[in-house]
């Protein structure tokens, strides 16, 4: 039986609020922030969940018994690593969009936000029984599963 | 049995590569399985009407799931429509198709899936494997229907049926799951002789009909189904007149011995199928397109079938499975001419044709027996088990039974009126019209009319094969009087009350057909907008705006609003499931070791005060800030490997800040939004933070013993010739992770490099991007 101290709980809330806050802003580099932030969170929290403070998990220096848990340290070791990559590229891309458009803020979908204006469905799937009937063949009747008629051969009776 | 049903696949599978050669003979090699198979049955039929044939194929066992297949009297009937039937409309169709025709190579191999198909669903005794069965056969309804796509009349036809048809078998399948939980088996053998009872099941029947009445086309549903002769005649006659739409009657025949009595059961059947019965009846009165006519007479023929299955009484579940057999007789072989009619005359419109009996006198006898057993004439099939259904609710005399019995000699005389109409739609001499042109069909298309008609007539006159069937499927039901008991399907009862109906009903019908002008012009006069069709174009109209909107409402385009989105899902969802479920660990401390204490305040402050900064440069220090502080935690926590990685990588993180920073500006440049787009994400994100928090806690404390997987590392961690455990993991005991680790870090360097790279090449050219997301010139071309 292990618990999350208070006071990590309270870090551990804060990180997270700070995070989804700066996830949620519009500019490219407060969102990278968040993201940071977030992936911090998350470390702590692997760490926190995994085991009680203890001892440090290496053979000589302590006994197997008094080991925090190695696994969640293991976890965290890729994670952090790969929230680093995460960060150089986002930060590159804030940094392309800086330089193409003036600004590093996230734009609103125009595609997305056009299809939100619309009021009905531009293609139909009962929409058509409302149209004009064209004026094709019957394609219940025989002629229909008959032999292609040759459009040459018809072309002199019209 | 699974083996017939999956040769008849396998079968179909190769069958294209017949056509490629010869597409009259693909049809006649399509025609042997199902033809095979019927002949499998009979000579099965002892034991089908003794005590029926089983045969089981494991599947996967872990879950109870298994092919269960039965033969028992009303599946031989099934069989006999579906694999007699079908040898034949595809012997039929041999001759059907023209030579080169685009479409028959499909509609072989489809039709012959489907019978396949078909006869999985009326050889199954098992809920989940009918179910299965019962969705393939609306998708090779949808393909057959639908044909190459090129006509607006076969998409449309071909999307109302799927869509009716499977939105009853969704419905379906939650009623099968219900029953089969209610009654701890899917085997319907079973959950008949010992039905559950309870609310639960209660919700399962309405579910299960509302698949049986959609299958089926019974009102409100029925519309797809006169939709559906879009498709080429043979399908009709096979699809949507023999088998497929008895699909749903078959289903209530197999559940009614154990329902019956149940009101949630037999009311809405009765009903709807008394409804469908006349509206189908009407309506086929005024059809001037023979295929249309007859469509809707099956409509009218359904809801016949279905009040005498739904309604549990003996002599009514004989006279359904006479019926069954005989509508199958009967509707195929008219459906059958219609398609000989419309080949040798290229109509089918009663308008147009004229004086084709002196033409095809054969023809003519051969649609006057099919007729007349549709119309209930004596000597044939239709008429033994139209003298049972009246005898049914006519024999104990209740005022319900009564109404029953009228209702039902309402419809009989529109059956009689549009047999008679059908007759002289197709082949009377109209006075002003010219007598319509005709070639003589050939033998291939006669001889399948010919067989099926006369054995509505043989089978008419041997009443006592058809009784030995009835009366097995009807012992289902325990005999209420004496009359029940000894009741036979015979030709001749004496001179009774149902001989009285049915007289009634030819004699009515026949009149109704003499005065038809006049029922024209009611027909007209009654005319309204309210249908069902306009019903279902409402429908799916309103759920296209429906989907809009919603699209609408959630796809806006905004990414904080979608992140937002997820995070209120993750609110709800887990959050939901956190406040119903989890416990609170009931030791708290304040703190494992002072230290900590200081470490989390330098976080707490530097994370807060990062909200409220403007500068860049600031906020990236503050970042920092918190990692070291992580950091430093990860060190009282005991995980010095974690420790260095946080203080280089946050670092490194720094210098790579510092670098892009150095060309941005120094403050943000995005305006200070209103109070009322940063409150909600505030709170948003407060609530969010804080459920993760107790999320930790929670989950901590749910965790009471070390992982084993970390004492086995730090046990084997030797042999792997290290001593720092952490290092085992991950250069040797989960390598694979990093080298997938190290993959992601190459990918993205490669991203970074390549982003770097085109800005400073556009800067070295001095191009200027005046296009691409977010311009002023992009979001003037896409708003216009």
């Amino acid at each position: 039986m292990n618990a999350v101290n208070l006071s990590m709980t309270v870090v551990l809330a804060v990180l997270y609020s700070v995070g989804f806050y700066l996830l949620l802003q519009r500019s490219l580099m407060r969102v990278l922030l968040g993201i940071v932030v977030l992936g911090h969170g998350t470390n702590l929290l692997l760490q926190l969940i995994g085991s009680p403070p203890g001892r440090v998990p290496i053979l000589g220096i302590a006994l197997p018994s008094e080991f925090t848990d190695p696994l969640p340290q293991a976890l965290a070791l890729t994670a952090i690593v790969i929230t680093f990559a995460l960060t150089t590229y986002l930060l590159a891309l804030g940094y392309r969009s800086w330089v193409l458009v003036g600004h590093d803020e996230v734009q609103d979908d125009l595609e997305d936000r056009r299809i939100a204006q619309r009021e009905r469905p531009e293609a139909s799937m009962g929409e058509e029984t409302t149209g004009e009937d064209d004026a094709e063949d019957d394609p219940g009747s025989a002629a229909a599963s008959g032999d292609p008629v040759d459009p040459a051969d018809v072309g002199g009776e019209r | 049995m699974l083996g017939l049903v999956v040769a008849h696949l396998v079968m179909a599978a190769v069958l294209p590569a017949v056509s490629a050669r010869n597409r009259r003979a693909a049809f006649g090699v399509a025609a042997v399985l199902p033809a095979v198979t019927l002949a499998w049955a009979l000579g099965n039929a002892g034991q089908a009407l003794g005590p029926g044939l089983d045969s089981t194929t494991s599947w996967a066992p872990e879950l109870g799931l298994a092919f269960d297949f039965r033969l028992d009297a009303l599946g031989l009937v099934m069989v006999v429509l579906v694999s007699g039937l079908g040898a034949l409309i595809l012997a039929y169709s041999a001759w059907y198709f023209g030579r080169r025709s685009r479409d028959a190579t499909r509609t072989a191999a489809l039709l012959l899936f489907f019978a396949g198909v078909m006869l999985g669903l009326v050889l199954a005794d098992d809920l989940l494997t009918l179910y299965v069965f019962w969705e393939l056969t609306s998708i090779a309804s949808f393909l057959l229907v639908g044909q190459s796509g090129e006509h607006r009349a076969n998409r449309r036809a071909a999307l109302q049926a799927l869509l009716v048809t499977v939105f009853g078998g969704l419905a379906m399948l939650l009623g099968i799951v219900l029953l089969g939980t209610a009654a701890g088996t899917y085997r319907i053998s079973e959950i008949v002789t010992d039905p559950p009872t309870g609310s639960a099941v209660t919700a399962a029947l309405v579910l299960i009909l509302l698949g049986a009445l959609t299958k089926s086309a019974q009102l409100p549903f029925h519309p797809w189904l006169p939709a559906a002769m879009a498709a080429p005649t043979p399908v009709s006659a096979y699809l949507h007149a023999a088998s497929m739409v008895k699909a749903g009657v078959f289903l209530v025949a197999r559940l009614s011995p154990a329902f019956a009595e149940r009101a949630v059961w037999w009311v809405p059947i009765v009903a709807l199928g008394l409804g469908t019965m006349l509206v189908g009846g009407w309506r086929a009165l005024h059809e001037t397109d023979l295929k249309r006519l007859l469509a809707f007479g099956t409509v009218s023929q359904l809801g016949f079938l279905m009040v005498l299955f739904g309604t549990g009484g003996r002599i009514a579940a004989m006279a359904g499975l006479a019926l069954l057999l005989g509508h199958g007789l009967f509707k195929a072989p008219l459906f059958l001419v219609v398609g000989i009619v419309d080949k040798v005359t290229g109509t089918r419109d009663v308008g147009k044709l004229s004086g084709l009996g002196r033409r095809l006198p054969s023809l003519v006898v051969a649609s006057v027996l099919a007729a007349a057993s549709m119309a209930g004439l004596p000597l044939l099939l239709g008429f033994l088990g139209k003298e049972a259904a009246f005898e049914a609710f006519l024999h104990d005399g209740g005022v319900r039974n009564w109404l029953v019995a009228l209702t039902l000699l309402a419809g009989s005389t529109f059956t009689v009126a549009y047999s008679a109409r059908f007759l002289w739609g197709a082949f009377a001499t109209k006075p002003g019209l010219p007598a319509t042109e005709a070639d003589q069909p050939s033998r291939g298309l006669t001889v399948p009319v010919w067989i099926t008609a006369l054995s509505g007539l043989v089978l008419g006159t041997l009443a006592p094969i058809v009784d030995g069937l009835a009366r097995r499927y009807g012992a289902a039901y325990p005999a209420q009087d004496a009359v029940e008991r000894d009741y036979h399907l015979a030709l001749w009862h004496g001179l009774n009350l149902p001989m009285l109906f049915s007289a009634a009903a030819v004699g009515l019908g026949v009149l109704a057909h003499l005065r038809r002008d006049a029922l024209t012009a009611l027909h007209r006069r009654l005319s309204h907008p309210v249908s069902a069709q306009r019903g279902y174009e409402l429908v799916v109209a309103g759920l296209e705006r429906f989907a809009v909107r919603v699209t609408g409402r959630l796809q806006v385009g905004s990414l904080p609003a979608y992140l937002g989105f997820i995070l209120l899902t993750v609110l709800a969802l887990p959050g939901g499931a956190l406040l119903a479920g989890g416990s609170w660990p009931a030791d708290q401390a304040a703190f494992h070791t002072a230290i900590q204490l200081p470490l989390g305040l330098i976080v707490v402050i530097a994370a807060l005060a990062l909200v409220r900064v403007h500068r860049r440069f600031t906020a990236v220090l503050l970042v920092g800030a918190i990692g070291y502080g992580i950091g430093g935690l990860f060190i009282v926590d005991g995980a010095p490997d974690l420790a260095l990685a946080q203080f280089l990588v946050e670092t490194l993180t720094l210098v790579a800040f510092v670098f892009v920073l150095r060309r941005l500006p120094a403050h943000f440049t995005e305006k200070r939004p209103p109070r009322r787009v940063i409150v909600p994400k505030a709170v948003l994100a407060t609530t969010a933070g804080i459920l993760f928090a107790v999320l930790g806690v929670v989950a901590s404390g749910a965790r009471t013993a070390p992982a084993t997987a970390s004492e086995e590392f730090a046990r084997l961690a030797p042999e792997a010739g290290a001593t720092n455990v952490v290092n085992a993991i991950l250069v040797d005991f989960r390598a694979l992770d990093t080298l997938g680790e190290i993959t992601v870090l190459l990918i993205a360097v490669a991203g970074t490099v390549s982003l770097v790279l085109a800005t400073r090449h556009d800067r070295r050219r001095g191009t200027q991007v005046t296009s691409g997301s977010g311009t002023p010139e992009h979001e003037e071309e896409l708003l216009g």
